[in-house]
């Protein structure tokens, strides 16, 4: 019924400092018609959980550079199911090994971006596997 | 700002699932689901029928919570500054909301919601709750729904409610006609006293606060602002009954190092105490028959262009259109005509 634009949280987990990719991707989204949270670095699992449900959003992406992705992404995942934010996509980039990525997927993060994606393939993704939500 | 763009507003509550939802998340928000209250929150923002079933609910449970507008120049601090007037507030186990507006792109109605950055320490509080919103197409510093967020925020039963603006220019007051009270944040080498005396923003504050107090010049801007606001005093008494801008307090504070902020949060403490003294007699009711008045006139407007829109209708209103697009009927004309039209019968 509304036309609501897609609301996206981008945070970054673990320690690592390097947030320009999560910026230019936040930069990019907001081009494509989304209305993107920004949080910044060194967030926590409880803070990355904590602003999703305060800001309702549709999608979770989460940039991790630091090795740290094992350990963070099925932690936020954990802490989103426990709120009941059951319907929330979750997506991840960043440095991240394909080996890894089943166990990530079956963890319930959703897509692994790998570096070299176009911001265009990310809005793409999000816009064919967001839930649809407000009924009006 | 394009209302079909959001789905448009919305008569009436024919919806009966919409209705069940609205009362539902109502209930729930009430009880303190903080989950209820975000979903809330987003009906409002998208002015849906499940929205307007709990505001019907909610909004005769608000009006206990303090709204304290915030606003100033991009990049004065007001996020820190707000941050840590939640800090404070907390120190005294009081809840507190945070309502943090940003805006929207013009172009693609994408927006950039930056300002938890400045409020992570809260996570896991579950006493405090901050929501970004988008401006979407709204200019004055707020969003369209700002309002009725702030309502469903009163209604959870926060008492202290922020309502951070966009970053604004010289003169958009907007937050001071529905907050009860307005804090301006300067940064010190925001000009000179010329700047002070100038209309706008200034001349809606209750409280002016130049923050970031610990850079040099902080000091002389704090009483530059100072001794230009507070000139006029006599005129003031001049003026009599007549409208006349506020005379602010000026404090020095620093968001980030905490300097100054437990004073800004005690001014603000002591108005709201005023204002509840004085009742309906007070300057300050002022801002809350204007926060009645925005409320209804938008909705009372929204509703007119719905009736307009009716698809029984769409036929007569489209040649009345399409006569004023080509100049064979004036545009004041035609809507009076709409307006006779949905008052005859």
């Amino acid at each position: 019924m509304s036309e609501r634009p897609i609301k996206v949280l981008i945070a970054k987990p673990g320690l690592d400092g390097h947030d320009r990719g999560a910026k230019v991707l936040a930069r990019g989204l907001r081009d494509e018609g989304f209305e993107v949270v920004y949080t910044g670095l060194r967030q926590t699992p409880e803070m990355v959980v904590s602003a999703a449900l305060q800001e309702d959003v549709d999608v979770v992406g989460l940039s991790i550079l630091s090795g740290a992705h094992m350990t963070l992404l099925p932690r936020i995942v954990e802490g989103l199911r426990a709120e009941g934010l059951d319907d929330v996509l979750v997506t991840a980039g960043g440095i991240i090994p394909d080996d890894d990525i089943p166990a990530l997927t079956d963890a319930g993060v959703s897509r692994i971006f790998g570096p070299g994606t176009t911001i265009r393939q990310v809005a793409d993704y999000i816009r064919e596997n967001v839930q649809p939500r407000s009924e009006g | 700002m394009t209302e079909a763009a959001h789905g448009g507003p919305t008569e009436g509550g024919h919806d009966a699932a919409a209705v069940d939802r609205g009362r539902d998340l109502a209930e729930r928000t009430r009880a303190g689901e903080r989950r209820a209250l975000a979903r809330l929150l987003t009906e409002v923002e998208n002015r849906s029928r499940t929205a307007e079933a709990a505001l019907r609910i909610l909004y005769p449970l608000a009006g206990q919570a303090h709204l304290i507008g915030v606003t100033g120049a991009p990049g004065a601090g007001k996020s820190t500054l707000v941050a840590a007037l939640v800090g404070e507030a907390r120190k005294g186990s009081r809840a507190v909301a945070v309502l943090a507006i940003d805006p929207s792109s013009p172009i693609t109605g994408g927006a950039i919601l930056g300002d938890r950055v400045r409020m992570q320490a809260y996570a896991g509080d579950s006493d405090v709750f901050i929501r970004s919103m988008a401006s979407r197409g709204h200019v004055g510093g707020l969003a369209t729904s700002t309002v009725a967020a702030a309502a469903v925020l009163d209604a959870a039963g926060f008492p202290l409610v922020f309502i951070e603006t966009v970053g604004t220019g010289q003169s958009e007051v907007e937050v001071a006609a529905i907050a009860d009270t307005t804090l301006v944040v300067q940064a010190p080498e925001m000009g000179d006293e010329v700047q002070a005396i100038k209309a706008g923003l200034l001349e809606v504050a209750d409280i002016v606060v130049v923050n970031k107090a610990d850079r040099p010049g902080a000091d002389r801007a704090a009483s530059h602002l100072r001794s230009m606001l507070t000139v006029g005093a006599q005129h003031d008494r001049a003026m009599g009954d007549r409208p006349r801008p506020k005379r602010p307090e000026v404090l020095l504070a620093s968001g980030a190092s905490g300097q100054g902020v437990p004073e800004v949060l005690a001014s603000l403490d002591r108005r709201e105490a005023k204002r509840r003294a004085a009742g309906t007699s007070g300057e300050a009711d002022g801002a809350r028959l204007a926060r009645a008045e925005a409320q209804v006139w938008g909705i009372l407007a929204e509703r007119l262009r719905g009736r307009v829109r009716e698809p029984a209708r769409a036929a007569e209103t489209k040649v009345v259109l399409r006569a004023v697009a080509d100049h064979e009927l004036d545009p004041y004309a035609a809507a009076d005509r709409l307006l006779a039209a949905l008052t005859d019968r």
